[in-house]
């Protein structure tokens, strides 16, 4: 799924080399808009934005992926958790022009075509969640911990989901979805 | 949020150049504390030099038996790696009790070591602090200081050190290597965090452009029993109450050795000496490890709201020794 396009200055571009974003002769970027040349969702994209824009901005406010969302902006409450080069972080705390380079990826990267990603089914079975602010964050989280390998039991989980806070407390919720698609991986690996 | 100039460093002697010629210059790691402080305003950097790219992230052996943290090593990295959790289970203990995952997996030592304080009033501009502004007072102690630090405080600031890891490190005698514009040096972790005395803004022995490259844990046999515990007010993601990192050398049933660090309770990762020596040749029973944790705690300084810590403090000890003792095979527990 390609997230949309919002016309502004986040538009598909055809690939070029890491680092050809002008200014680079004596190093310095800014502190006006510069280019960034980022992967997100697969889609090689350009975004003008200051080195002070977070990655949480960029996406957002530059480029139409409104997945990530602000809760906090000061690394508390993991809404705006993201992947990049396929490790969760918070895209908050994140410069957008320290992505450059880099491959992100947001709830909107996780399903193929209408084929939504197993976890995203799982939390939609689960009803993992009450107003749907805090989900994009615990999905990514949610899917990274799959790949960490921390889904031995509700406590494992807990700890390691602890990074994304749910005011609306649809943890048990939420366990339950990670718990299925880890038991449903577990299954497909047995056949 | 001001604006700044950004660059990239492709190695550690540019990185370091390009900071120490600028003193408006400033490393920018996994930004988990130079974002937030940029962003609130208490950080001002005219420009960052990002290190990332610097290759100074690896988890090595020492010859002799150590080993080293590179200072761009990520906390996750640190904590999932093997040498780590067998020879040092304290260390990765404190770090994956440290944080989220997320912040884990930006975070990186260096950074973890130069942390900024939680203090409430640090983080408002408008409010009296030395730290942030000197001279301009301390609003925490007569304000809300329920999580501020018993022990190394003076009147001029009481703020606790957040970090967990830092707390083992001490424990555990590592060494901080640093690399500046005049060359290498080492810092023995001991020395590396300052008293706030009457110069709270001061926290480091660091100077403009210095760059933490690793930090050296020593060969430690006892090391590997070693265990952090973390007290705090929600189960995860929260900075500690009281914390504390243990380690124990017996002798048959006595004491030959212990190495303990505190956190929560300090301004700056505690170590425990007073606490240490008493217990020298002590059995190792919960009585012992009170009567050491009470005279560590001897000296302390209660606020209007963080008295409470005095007590839990020592009963946090108590308990990361037991656990110890129990690794360890002698003793009460
Ligand atoms: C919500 C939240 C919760 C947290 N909870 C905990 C917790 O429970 N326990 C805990 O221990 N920590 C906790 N932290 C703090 C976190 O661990 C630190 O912010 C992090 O370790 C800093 O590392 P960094 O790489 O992100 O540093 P940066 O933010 O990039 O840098 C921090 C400072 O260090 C300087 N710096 C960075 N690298 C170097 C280097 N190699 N040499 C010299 N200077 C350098 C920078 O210039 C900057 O001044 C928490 C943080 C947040 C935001
Ligand atoms: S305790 Fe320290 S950091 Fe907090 S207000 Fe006082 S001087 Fe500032
Ligand atoms: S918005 Fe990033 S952690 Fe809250
Ligand atoms: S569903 Fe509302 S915050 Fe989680």
């Amino acid at each position: 799924m390609t997230p949309r396009e919002p016309g502004r200055t986040g538009t598909a571009v055809p690939a070029v080399p890491r680092q050809a974003t002008g200014a680079e002769e004596h190093g310095d970027l800014g502190p006006g808009p510069v280019d960034v040349l980022l992967t997100v969702n697969g889609t090689l994209r350009r975004v003008t934005v200051e080195p002070r824009v977070s990655l949480l901005d960029a996406l957002r406010e530059r480029m139409g992926v409104t997945s990530p969302k602000k809760g906090c902006n000061q690394g508390a409450c993991g809404a705006c958790t993201v992947h990049v080069d396929g490790r969760r972080v918070l895209s908050c705390l994140t410069l957008a022009v320290s992505c450059q380079g880099r491959e992100v990826t947001t709830v909107e990267g996780l399903a193929d075509g209408d084929d939504l990603h197993p976890m995203q089914r799982a939390f939609a079975e689960e009803d993992a969640f009450q107003c749907g602010y805090c989900t994009p964050g615990q999905l990514m989280s949610a899917v990274a911990l799959m790949e960490e390998g921390h889904t031995g039991d509700d406590a494992e989980i807990a700890e390691w989901m602890s990074g994304n806070l749910c005011r609306c407390a649809a943890y048990p919720n939420i366990r339950q979805a990670v718990r299925n698609v880890r038991d449903g991986a577990a299954a497909e690996g047995e056949r | 949020m001001r604006p700044f100039a950004y660059t990239r460093a492709a190695d550690v002697d540019t990185a370091i150049a390009e900071v120490a010629r600028d003193s408006g210059s400033e490393y920018l790691a996994g930004g988990t504390t130079e974002v937030d402080m940029i962003r609130i305003g208490v950080a001002r950097p005219r420009r960052v030099v990002d290190i990332n790219d610097l290759p100074i992230a690896a988890i090595e052996d020492l010859p002799g038996g150590g080993l080293r943290l590179g200072g761009l090593a990520r906390m996750s990295d640190v904590a999932a790696h093997p040498a780590v959790r067998e020879r040092y289970p304290a260390v990765a203990e404190s770090l994956e009790k440290g944080a989220s995952a997320q912040l884990r997996n930006m975070a990186t030592m260096g950074g973890n070591l130069m942390q900024r304080v939680r203090c409430s009033y640090f983080r408002d501009g408008d409010r009296a602090c030395n730290k942030r502004e000197p001279g301009s007072g301390c609003a925490a102690i007569h304000g809300v200081n329920r999580t501020h630090a018993v022990l190394g405080t003076s009147e001029h600031c009481i703020a606790t050190h957040p970090s967990d890891v830092a707390v083992a490190l001490t424990a555990l005698d590592a060494v901080v290597r640093l690399r500046g514009p005049d060359g290498e040096r080492t810092v023995a972790f001991d020395d590396f965090f300052l008293l706030p005395g009457d110069t709270p803004d001061r926290e480091h022995p660091v100077g403009h452009g210095e760059l933490i490259t690793g930090i050296d844990l020593p060969d430690l046999p006892m090391a590997r029993t070693s265990h952090y515990l973390k007290v705090r007010d929600r189960e995860s993601y929260e900075f500690a109450l009281t914390s504390c990192a243990a380690a124990l050398r017996m002798d048959g049933d006595a004491v030959a050795e212990a190495r303990i660090g505190l956190g929560g309770v300090a301004t700056r990762p505690w170590r425990a000496r007073r606490a240490e020596d008493i217990l020298i040749g002590a059995p190792a029973t919960a009585e012992a490890f009170a009567r050491a944790a009470e005279a560590e705690m001897a000296d302390a300084v209660p606020r209007s709201m963080n008295g409470f810590k005095i007590e839990l403090a020592q009963r946090t000890m108590v308990r990361a020794l037991t656990t110890v003792a129990s690794r360890t095979g002698g003793g009460a527990a």
